[in-house]
């Protein structure tokens, strides 16, 4: 079934009284996709991953998944669906094999027959199967979270922002976990506010204001950007990037990590640049051309808005 | 950052709960206007260490001086000389803007008269005029992080502890609220960050990272990647903390 998509929403819209969501959004997924939303908060990702999970409705547009329409077939793709929302929802006064049965027979399967799914997640927390989910750490309560919503074997697996608040090592792991699950099929849709899991996802939908700025696989979306970029790095940083506002031959500059990322109007510089920073007492001034990133792109389709 | 003024300077600081050692023997120092960011796994002893640096909780032992106060023996005077932002819990959500800072001016014991001209260029520089009457609730995020830091540096403290300051916002937005850091540590205070996203460490003049409640690694972000061979501080904290697994 490769020609159809697992999700398919064509001019999705959705307000809350004046606060319009999201504005006419069209995209699909594929089969086996790692499909990820990055964008800021307020965005209009769980808006959009509600709609889809079956929770809301939408004011205009089609959703489907799997072919069956999210308003009128919503039990069927509830059962098809295993979602995972941003507050995990497990139930903090029941074991860690209590919510796994839980979840087991609410979707009208058993632990043992999907187990071979979970098993490399759950068996990390299978040791502590009889501690209450409400006294695991952080790490924990996401892989039992995980678990929970993989126990049904879903098609397509909806992750809101799973990493929000997760050191970087349990990040790492988690997405580890991730993409070990391709070899089962399944799609996951994946929201995250950080730009740098981008990488990690098959295709990649920015969303910002409630309106999709591109979807692309990742190594893409650096490739689009219009302009040379250049990083430069000088021992001030604050009097550098004032300094580089004011220059006549910039078109952007922002900082990014330890230097600034800078465009300018006619795509290059001259020695003038360094006169001028110099003049405003910025020195030990070093220029590099770099390649885009995730942010950089995001930030001038921002731009353009 | 002025290198040879030290405005955090901390010696073999140990602090012990029973048994159990959360802080094992730091030492470290901040200089004045540096950017100094604060990384660790969770339960790395992070947070005990801060609420010793904020006068909160005294060190078992060692010698912790912050703004020239000794944490032992001084810890009120140090509260006096600190900001603190962190991103949930800093601003009264049914308090409008104007009134978040006369409280928190009030709090600080800034004369009547002079929060009234902070709160005036505050607004003014934040271009934030419109919003003054405006619930905290009413805000978005984005403006919310930059009142909050405004707030938290209302006093003119000598060094500004900021809890992950810049999540969840877009990118625009992020960038602004580095500048307005940048600007801040150029004026001479001390801006001291925690933090387990490691693309918020990037942005530090230079960073330490705890585990298992020691200082295992300290040095600008540029100088850790060099040492490590890597291009992100992500992957110098990943290889540092789970060692043999990359």
């Amino acid at each position: 079934m490769a020609d159809i998509p697992i999700i398919s929403v064509s001019n999705l819209s959705k307000s809350f009284g004046d606060v319009r969501a999201l504005k006419d959004i069209s995209f699909s997924v594929n089969e086996g996709d790692i499909f990820g939303f990055i964008g800021p908060d307020g965005a209009g990702k769980t808006t959009l991953f509600r709609i889809i999970t079956t929770l809301l409705l939408p004011d205009k547009g089609e959703v489907t998944v799997m072919g069956a329409d999210c308003k009128k077939n919503y039990k069927e793709v509830r059962r098809n669906i295993g979602y995972m929302p941003g507050r995990f929802s497990l139930y903090m006064d029941l074991t860690v094999e209590e919510n796994l049965n839980f979840y087991a027979i609410v979707f009208g399967t058993t632990v043992k027959k999907n187990y071979d799914l979970i098993a490399e997640i759950y068996s990390q927390i299978e040791p502590f199967k009889n501690r209450l989910a409400g006294r695991l750490s952080g790490g924990m309560k996401q892989k039992l979270a995980l678990s929970c919503a993989l126990i049904h074997k879903p098609a397509l697996l909806v992750l809101d922002e799973p990493t929000t608040g997760v050191d970087a090592v349990s990040r790492a792991e988690f997405w580890e976990m991730l993409r070990n699950l391709k070899k089962y099929n399944i799609t996951i849709l994946v929201s995250t506010p950080y730009m740098d899991e981008a990488m990690r996802c098959d295709r990649v939908a920015l969303i910002q204001g409630g309106q999709l700025l591109s979807v692309d696989p990742p190594e893409k979306i650096r490739d689009k950007f219009s302009r040379k970029l250049f990083s430069i790095k000088a021992f001030e940083k604050y009097k550098l990037i004032m300094a580089l506002r004011e220059y006549p031959g910039t078109f952007t500059a922002y900082p990014f990590g330890d230097s600034v990322h800078v465009t300018f109007k006619n795509d290059m510089y001259d020695a003038s640049l360094k006169d001028f920073l110099a003049g405003k007492g910025v020195t030990e001034v070093l220029v590099t051309e770099t390649k885009a990133g995730i942010e950089d792109r995001f930030l001038e389709l921002m731009e353009k808005k | 950052m002025i290198p040879d003024k030290k405005v955090i300077s901390v010696r073999n600081l140990v602090k012990k709960f029973g048994s159990f050692v959360a802080n094992d023997n730091l030492s470290f120092e901040v200089c004045e206007g540096e950017i100094f960011g604060f990384l660790g796994a969770n339960g790395a002893g992070k947070t005990t260490a801060i609420r010793i640096l904020s006068g909160l909780s005294s060190p078992t032992s060692g010698e912790v001086i912050v703004a020239g106060f000794d944490a032992h023996k001084q810890p009120e005077q140090i509260k006096k000389n600190i900001g603190y932002m962190c991103q949930k819990f800093s601003l009264y959500e049914d308090l409008t803007v104007k009134e978040n800072i006369m409280l928190y001016g009030g709090i600080y014991g800034i004369r009547k008269q002079v929060i009234r001209e902070r709160t005036q260029s505050l607004l003014e520089r934040l271009n934030f005029a419109e919003y003054g009457d405006r619930l905290i609730a009413a805000l978005p995020l984005g403006l919310k992080q930059k009142l909050a830091f405004s707030v938290a540096v209302l006093h003119e403290p000598k060094i500004v502890f900021l809890d992950e300051p810049t999540g969840g916002v877009d990118p625009i937005t992020r960038r602004q609220f580095w500048e307005m850091i940048y600007e801040t540590a150029s004026r001479g205070i001390t801006v001291f960050v925690t933090t387990h996203y490691m693309d918020e460490a990037e942005y530090c003049d230079r960073i330490s990272i705890m585990n298992e409640g020691k200082i295992v690694a300290l040095d600008t972000p540029a100088g850790l990647k060099k040492q490590y061979n890597v291009d992100s501080v992500e992957e110098v904290f990943i290889r540092i903390t789970r060692p043999g697994k990359n």
